[in-house]
């Protein structure tokens, strides 16, 4: 028997899980996230090889989850200086590089330029690439920066120029410079897209230091045999390597991971997530196995990006949202929460403040705490209390949804005791065990994938045909990220026309995803 | 009226409420957003004239960009565009342009002449030419006051220019499609130039300012204690509401160049039990309750979701989203005979008479 370790680094809690070879949970533990990422990392690794008194050279994958490239973004640290460099003029000029960025984020830029080069829709070019401003450009950077983000208009279609122009930068700045650029990072739109690859850059550091922190507390406590991973947000694996080339990738990775654990862990592999906090709720669904992407331009930290991210509703409800009774007699829950202080604040607790969570409890959802404090609780207030929240929850169940089949509902965190069972819109409730530690499950039993995207014209490749290769080309990308061949199977195929192109051109997108060799 | 100019603290607004007025299309406003930004920084704030100060000989020319949006969002604009039209139009003319106009509210062509107006430090006359957005080059009010689309200036962010004098608003919008397509599938036009008589006779007045004061009613909803956001919704945009709903199905078909569709309501809170239907054609086209029709163009028909009250274009509309729909009149010359022969129900397909808004609602309600 051979194992896998899972470890997710939450804002909150840092879980570790162990699974074996059947994917079967052999332990689990959870312990608060502490100011030493690493340390914390290996408090969990000795505790949880001390539960599951397994042999550490048994273990031979291990995969992490971590938050720290979005805390990174949020707070506005570690981030690394970066050159910006857009090929693309005459066009796009009018929108500089992070125009709508605010200032304490546009920062990370030391120099920016846009250089003569760039694509029409169908790969022509619009000139060609500048290299002369483009060597100039990097030639200035010498010394000032470690990392450059690169990106070109209609790289999505064609990217030759930003290639050509990571060559040079590579020539001129030497073989340590980080080079993010666009095509590799994110999708159509130029701006969104630009901003996804300056992230990615300004990133470097942070993803040096957490790969090599991770692969350090592993080797110290004698995981030799386990190759790393780090889980990406779209639910799969990158490795080591391309983690510290594509650090913005495992942005959001906590709910993807906690919501692949949740379903996991009932056996489904079609589902709707809810995720209930102490202070808010996260819902989410699962398709294939997979979470749904968001279709919409996501913001990070205040960036507009079009980069892949879990479609995530979240509300203000959890276990320590306070409910208050309004002069019309309204009742109202929630947004704002008690928090963590709930184990203090709340009525059942000893506290003086009502909220969800003594409603739950007066409701004989649950016994916890002192029932007694609650017992006088006026019970219209109650039942008018738990009708809002169902309420919430049935709402925005129904607004994730893609149409009205009723769907089976996995509802897991602390939370949860709040939400009624008879759920309107779901087929069953399943509430799992090992719920808690959802995230690192989520991230042990992650595949690898690949994602092909491509402006295909079915003039001139039949539609068929060109479907095929771009999913040839998919299975190619997930075997490169080191799923074995023999598994990969499609995933995802998306196909928008395009209604202004000529050539009967559509936007292929196809992603491929398989066991690890 | 006092000249006012436009900063960066209005963009936002502006645009915000030309996308309710863009009765479902225009599209996102976003790139417009970010030109208009960028211009306004290095070239200072616009000069906002109204209709009624511009003099009745100025030659004042509406700037708009055509083209696929999701060109537009890949190459965006060199900036230069308005530069090359604003050549192209005084040679032709032999006359300088005295102000630039936007030629429909909605999407990234409210914000495009303003990114114009901006850089060659020109006046934005606060007019349009349809008080609303509508999806064919000859759908302006300017049409019934006889006004041709050309000559017609075209230019791409290479700097290439040409001018068109044809002979019909079908060959101008078929010679137009077939040059945006070979300079790379987004152009700056200018088009419909005329002199300020024209523009304070066949206008819509006043669509720039009333885009702004929309658009921060709606940032700013939330902010009035006194009544319901719906009711100071309907109350500022002067709209009748016609259905509150959540979608339940979304049907889609593109033909030419044009998203046809229809979205399916089920009703909430009043409305439990009824269904309403919107069918579109980039913009919402008619609005229908348990079988009875209840708006139609040119009136505008704008879906907003029923808690930020945010405008939803049609091809944002998802299953399960919660809507207000609600009725605004449109432009009161775009009700008479020439105005319904360009843009009523029947042009576009729909088999009903115009009636206004307000007495469809009367026989409702």
């Amino acid at each position: 028997m051979q194992y896998r370790l899972g470890i997710d680094v939450g804002g909150t809690n840092t879980d570790a899980v162990l699974i074996d070879d059947n994917l079967a949970i052999v332990a689990d533990f959870k312990q608060p996230t502490s100011e030493d990422v690493y340390g914390g990392i290996l408090d969990a690794l000795k505790n949880i090889l001390e539960i599951s008194k397994v042999d550490r050279l048994l273990i031979t994958k291990a995969m992490l989850g971590t938050t720290q490239c979005t805390n990174a973004i949020i707070e506005r640290k570690h981030l690394a200086p970066v050159g910006i460099l857009r090929i693309g003029a005459p066009a796009s000029v009018a929108i500089p590089p992070m125009i709508d960025w605010s200032p304490s984020l546009r920062q990370v830029a030391v120099a920016s330029v846009i250089v003569g080069g760039g694509y029409e829709y169908n790969g022509k070019e619009i000139a060609p690439l500048d290299t002369v401003a483009t060597r100039n450009f990097f030639t200035s950077l010498k010394g000032k920066v470690e990392a450059v983000a690169i990106s070109c208009v209609f790289a999505c279609v064609r990217n030759d120029q930003e290639l050509a122009a990571a060559a040079l930068c590579r020539e001129v700045m030497g073989d340590e410079v980080h080079i993010s650029i666009s095509s590799e990072i994110g999708s159509m739109g130029l701006v969104e897209r630009e901003n996804a690859t300056i992230l990615n850059a300004a990133l470097h550091k942070v993803a040096k230091t957490f790969t090599d922190g991770f692969n350090a507390s592993l080797r110290q406590e004698g995981l030799v045999n386990a190759e790393l991973y780090l889980s990406q947000n779209d639910g799969t694996l990158m490795t080591m390597e391309h983690a510290r080339r594509y650090p913005i990738l495992t942005i959001a990775c906590g709910p993807t991971n906690s919501i692949r654990g949740a379903d996991y862990l009932c056996a489904l592999k079609e589902s709707v997530v809810i995720d209930v906090g102490g202070t808010t709720t996260d819902i989410g669904v699962i398709q294939n196995g997979f979470p749904r992407e968001s279709g919409v331009a996501v913001s990070i930290g205040g960036v507009r990006t079009n980069f892949r991210m879990p479609d995530v509703i979240s509300i203000g409800l959890g276990g320590g949202s306070i409910v208050r009774q309004l002069d019309n007699g309204e009742v109202t829950v929630g947004p704002d929460s008690v928090g963590y202080r709930i184990t203090q604040q709340a009525l059942v607790f000893g506290g003086e403040v009502l909220t969800a969570t003594d409603i739950a409890v007066a409701a004989n959802l649950t016994v916890l705490g002192d029932p007694a404090r609650v017992a006088h609780l006026d019970r219209s207030l109650v039942h008018k209390a738990l009708a809002v929240i169902k309420a919430l929850v049935e709402d925005n169940l129904d607004a994730i949804k893609i149409s009205s089949d009723p769907v089976d509902v996995v509802l897991v965190g602390g939370g949860s005791i709040i939400v009624p069972k008879d759920i309107v819109g779901a087929r069953s409730v399943r509430t799992p065990d090992h719920f808690g530690t959802a995230n690192a499950i989520g991230s042990a039993i992650s595949k690898v994938s690949g994602t092909y995207e491509k402006l295909v014209s079915f003039d001139a490749v039949p539609r068929e045909q060109a479907l095929q290769m771009a999913k040839d080309e998919a299975v190619t990308l997930a075997v490169k990220s080191g799923a074995r061949r023999e598994t990969v199977e499609i995933i995802e195929v998306e196909e928008v026309p395009l209604a202004y192109y000529p050539g009967n051109t559509s936007r292929v997108k196809i992603k491929a995803a398989g066991e690890l060799a | 009226m006092m000249m006012r100019t436009i900063g960066l603290d209005q963009i936002e607004d502006i645009a915000l409420g030309a996308s309710l007025l863009g009765a479902g299309g225009g599209g996102d406003p976003y790139i417009g957003k970010l030109m208009a930004m960028g211009a306004i920084r290095e070239y200072g704030p616009v000069t906002l004239l109204d209709p009624d100060e511009i003099p009745d000989d100025a030659l004042i020319v509406p700037m708009a960009m055509m083209g696929a949006p999701t060109v537009l969002a890949e190459k965006a604009a060199n900036g230069r565009e308005c530069r090359a039209l604003y050549d192209v139009v005084s040679t032709y003319f032999g006359k300088k342009v005295y102000a630039f106009m936007p030629m429909e509210a909605g999407g990234f062509n409210s914000m495009f002449p303003i990114v114009c107006s901006a850089t060659l430090g020109l006046p934005l006359v606060d007019v349009d030419g349809m008080g609303r957005a509508f999806p064919e080059l000859q759908m302006v009010t300017f049409t019934i006051g006889g006004v041709s689309a050309t000559p017609m200036a075209l230019t791409d962010e290479k700097g290439n220019a040409v001018i068109f004098k044809t002979i019909s608003n079908k060959w101008t919008e078929e010679l137009a499609r077939a040059v945006t397509m070979s300079c790379g599938g987004s152009v700056a036009v200018s088009l419909y130039p005329m002199d300020g008589k024209t523009v304070k006779a066949y206008g819509v007045k006043r669509i720039v300012t009333r885009s702004e004061e929309l658009g921060k009613a709606i940032r700013t909803i939330k902010e009035g204690t006194d009544q319901s956001p719906e009711a100071r919704f309907l109350q500022f945009t002067g709209g009748m509401r016609l259905f509150r709903g959540k979608i339940c199905d979304v049907l889609r078909e593109t033909r030419g160049a044009f998203n046809f569709g229809t979205v399916v309501m089920d009703g909430i809170g009043d409305y439990k039990g009824k269904q309403a239907k919107v069918e579109f054609q980039n913009e919402n086209l008619t609005a229908t309750v348990d079988g009875r029709i209840v708006a139609t163009v040119p009136d505008l028909i704008c879906l907003v979701d029923s808690e930020t009250f945010l405008p939803i274009t049609t091809d944002a509309l998802k299953y399960g989203k919660r809507v207000l729909v609600v009725g605004l009149p449109c432009f009161n010359l775009w009700r008479s005979p020439k105005g319904l022969a360009l843009v009523g129900p029947r042009y576009f397909g729909c088999d009903t008479d115009y009636i206004p808004l307000e007495e469809r609602a009367r026989e409702v309600l």
